[in-house]
């Protein structure tokens, strides 16, 4: 019987090809195909996160993640395969073993990181749901929109987060629920709610696409909790040790002020952390399994985490989101890396 | 006899009278708008109440989509400068949503597949064209493997992974693919549910009643997300692989009903007739009862086609980008945030196209083969 299987196995195997060796490890399996497998928004893309360009290649925070790991393992930033992935089938895709890693702006929750088989091993975007008024309003602060109408998409935490905010500051909610983001924000363009509510970062992409987008305010108050960031397979400590410390690598090199323009002046500096860190000083990369060079192949191709975040969606973008929690540690933010030591 | 209107009858001899042209308020523009447009109050009312929604709609709609709309080359949307629809989005993006994420230098064998395909399909649909059989031959054996190798690869050719795949050129291999493969399945299983074999009749009735009992996206779903469940770790069958077996099985089902009510039409003194001739099962319904059913299913067959057409984009969900995955994704690059109006607007231009020819081939089919019917 186990022969039959076996058989039948091999059968589709050399039919399908494509197949890597069961128990090789994820290092194993990148490395021998020369391309990492990487997740991520999909199907069409999430602006700033990950969404393909005029000439299809990817951009975007999350891109970048995988870029990095790319960079570390592989040594070359562009050895990435994106899959584009729904929110339903993205953790069954990575269970699968049909990609490497995820980065796909997934929330790291406990039951995710439990029972889905998962491991969150970084937080690479700290988000949170946010609100929006139009300026005319004369609000400040969430706490004042008592008795406000709020446009909000259905069927989403989102829609959960705003009765429980409310009913914790005892406001008076008055919730118009629409299927889709777009749907929710017309009508919101169009006046029939005083404000809006989604994700942070998604306002803020929601906002470029107002009619009149000046006019219009993200209320300082963040009311719930949404750290995103890339997963792996359980079980494969190896692998998640080195997607964490590839995001860490690029945080560190933020905080030692790194940048892909100078990475090559560092890699004569004193500083030992800095020479440990580009693989001038000990065998760090060893201890990983991957090239000494890791942590100065991502910062030379992708940059730093600032860099990162600036180019896809910092201010100058369309999106134009401010640090805010993301700030690094040492300026007010929760951005913070393990030494590497 | 200069003014021949003016003449009554009574002044002719019987027999002798000329022939008159026919009153103005019948004949010509003012007769047609007249019998068509005015005929009662009641219609003429609708005609009026039908022209102002025209004046409301209509201006506006030609404004956006040609007026008032971008036509200029551009990069990002700052490019968007007038009113109208961006199809300077369009333009940039082109590449792309026909093609997917298929690499620029190998686009050309692409084209090549479709144009081959194209000819093919000609060649078999165009009435009196040389060497048909040739043609079907080709487009039946030859092309699929054709097909596979020049957008796949191989022998000498740069491999493509299906996962660059995308836009229009998705949407057609999806349809085709799902076309082709629904018909002859579909007949199989008509056949099967018509058989007084009871254990081939009730398998097929399962199949059919099965895969019709859920919804296309539920079986998509099951093929992108369950599926690989059950696989061994590490063996993965290729996405497009699974979403062509479950379009393609789906289609079949409805395929197979659409047939068997065809088949249902046929009298029996048909069955009978070609019984008496001492054709088997296999040859009776080749010859005698196939070619009369299908050719009265055609209106049925043709609108499953063009539902599958329309059905394809719903691989979406399993991370395929076919047309209009690729044009939401190009309104979600922060270069052309929010242009999803152009976007669908394109998309549904497309769509249109291929399902109003599908559509007027059928009717021409139907003139051409249903002369015995028509009345």
């Amino acid at each position: 019987m186990k022969h039959l299987k076996l058989l039948a196995a091999g059968a589709v195997i050399a039919t399908f090809g494509g197949i890597a060796a069961a128990d090789a490890t994820t290092l194993e399996q990148v490395t021998s195909r020369g391309q990492l497998v990487c997740g991520v928004n999909g199907p069409a893309g999430l602006t700033g996160f990950g969404v393909p360009d005029d000439q299809g290649n990817w951009t975007g925070l999350d891109v970048d993640m995988c870029r990095a790991v790319a960079a570390a393992v592989l040594g070359d930033a562009t050895k990435v395969k994106f899959v584009p992935l729904g929110s339903k089938e993205r953790f069954t895709a990575l269970q699968s073993g049909e990609i490497d890693m995820l980065a796909r702006n997934s929330t790291w929750t406990l039951s995710r990181d439990t029972d889905l088989g998962l491991d969150f091993v970084a937080v690479n975007y700290y988000d949170g749901q946010g609100f929006m008024v139009r300026k005319d309003l004369g609000v400040a602060s969430a706490k004042e929109l008592g008795g406000a109408t709020v446009c909000v998409q259905t069927g989403t935490t989102t829609e959960k987060n705003l009765a429980d905010y409310f009913r914790t500051n005892s406001l008076e909610l008055k919730s118009v629920v629409f299927e889709t983001a777009d749907q929710a924000r017309q009508a919101y363009d169009e006046g029939r709610c005083d404000a809006y509510t989604t994700d942070a970062s998604g306002l803020a992409a929601e906002r470029t696409q107002l009619k009149d987008p000046g006019n219009n305010v993200i209320l300082p108050e963040i009311i719930s909790k949404e750290p995103l960031g890339p997963a792996v397979r359980h079980g494969d400590n190896q692998w998640g040790d080195i997607v964490r410390w590839s995001f860490n690598a690029m945080i560190i090199g933020e905080e030692f002020g790194i940048t892909q323009a100078n990475v090559d002046e560092n890699k004569s500096s004193d500083n030992p952390e800095i020479r440990r860190l580009l693989g001038v000083e000990d065998e760090m990369g060893k201890m990983l399994g991957i090239s000494n060079e890791w942590a100065y192949n991502i910062l030379k191709q992708v940059g730093n985490y600032g860099e990162s975040f600036e180019r896809n969606v910092g201010l100058k973008t369309p999106l134009g989101l401010a640090r805010g929690l993301n700030e690094l540690w040492s300026k007010g933010g929760l951005q913070y890396a393990a030494p590497v030591r | 006899m200069s003014n021949i209107e003016a003449r009554t009858t009574s002044e002719f001899p019987p027999g002798q009278h000329p022939d008159m042209p026919p009153p103005v308020a019948t004949s010509g523009v003012v007769g047609w708008v007249r019998q068509n447009l005015f005929p009662t109050p009641l219609n003429a009312i609708a005609t009026l109440l039908a022209l102002y929604a025209l004046y409301l709609v209509l201006p506006p709609l030609l404004n956006w989509l040609i007026f008032d709309a971008n036509w200029q080359e551009g990069t990002s949307r700052a490019d968007c400068v007038r009113e109208g629809a961006c199809w300077t989005m369009i333009r940039a993006r082109f590449g792309q949503l026909m093609y997917g994420f298929y690499p620029v230098d190998q686009r050309w064998r692409v084209d090549v597949a479709f144009i081959l395909q194209f000819v093919a399909i000609a060649g078999v649909l165009i009435e009196g064209m040389p060497g048909k059989r040739w043609f079907a031959l080709f487009l039946f054996l030859v092309y699929p493997f054709l097909a596979y190798l020049l957008f796949y690869g191989g022998f000498g050719l740069v491999e493509v992974d299906t996962s660059l795949w995308g836009g229009l050129m998705l949407t057609l291999i999806l349809a085709t693919t799902g076309i082709a493969a629904s018909l002859p399945i579909g007949v199989v299983l008509a056949l099967g549910r018509r058989s007084h074999m009871p254990v081939i009749r009730i398998a097929t009735v399962a199949f059919i009643e099965f895969v019709r009992g859920v919804p296309l996206i539920t079986v998509l779903f099951m093929a992108s997300v369950i599926f690989p469940l059950f696989l061994p770790e590490g063996m993965s069958f290729d996405k497009l692989v699974r979403a062509l077996v479950g379009i393609s099985l789906f289609a079949a089902a409805y395929m197979a009903e659409v047939i068997r009510g065809g088949l249902q039409a046929i009298p029996r003194g048909q069955y009978e007739g070609a019984m008496s001739l001492g054709l088997g099962y296999w040859k009776m319904n080749a010859f005698v009862i196939l070619p009369q059913a299908l050719r009265i299913s055609i209106p049925g067959i043709v609108n499953s086609f063009i539902g599958l057409f329309m059905d394809t984009n719903l691989v979406l969900i399993m991370g395929l980008i076919e047309l209009l995955g690729m044009a939401q994704s190009a309104t979600r690059d922060p270069d052309w945030l929010g242009q999803i109006n152009t976007a669908l607007a394109f998309v549904s231009l497309v769509y249109f196209s291929f399902c109003f020819s599908m559509s007027r081939y059928s009717q021409y089919l139907e003139r051409k083969l249903h002369t015995g019917y028509r009345r």
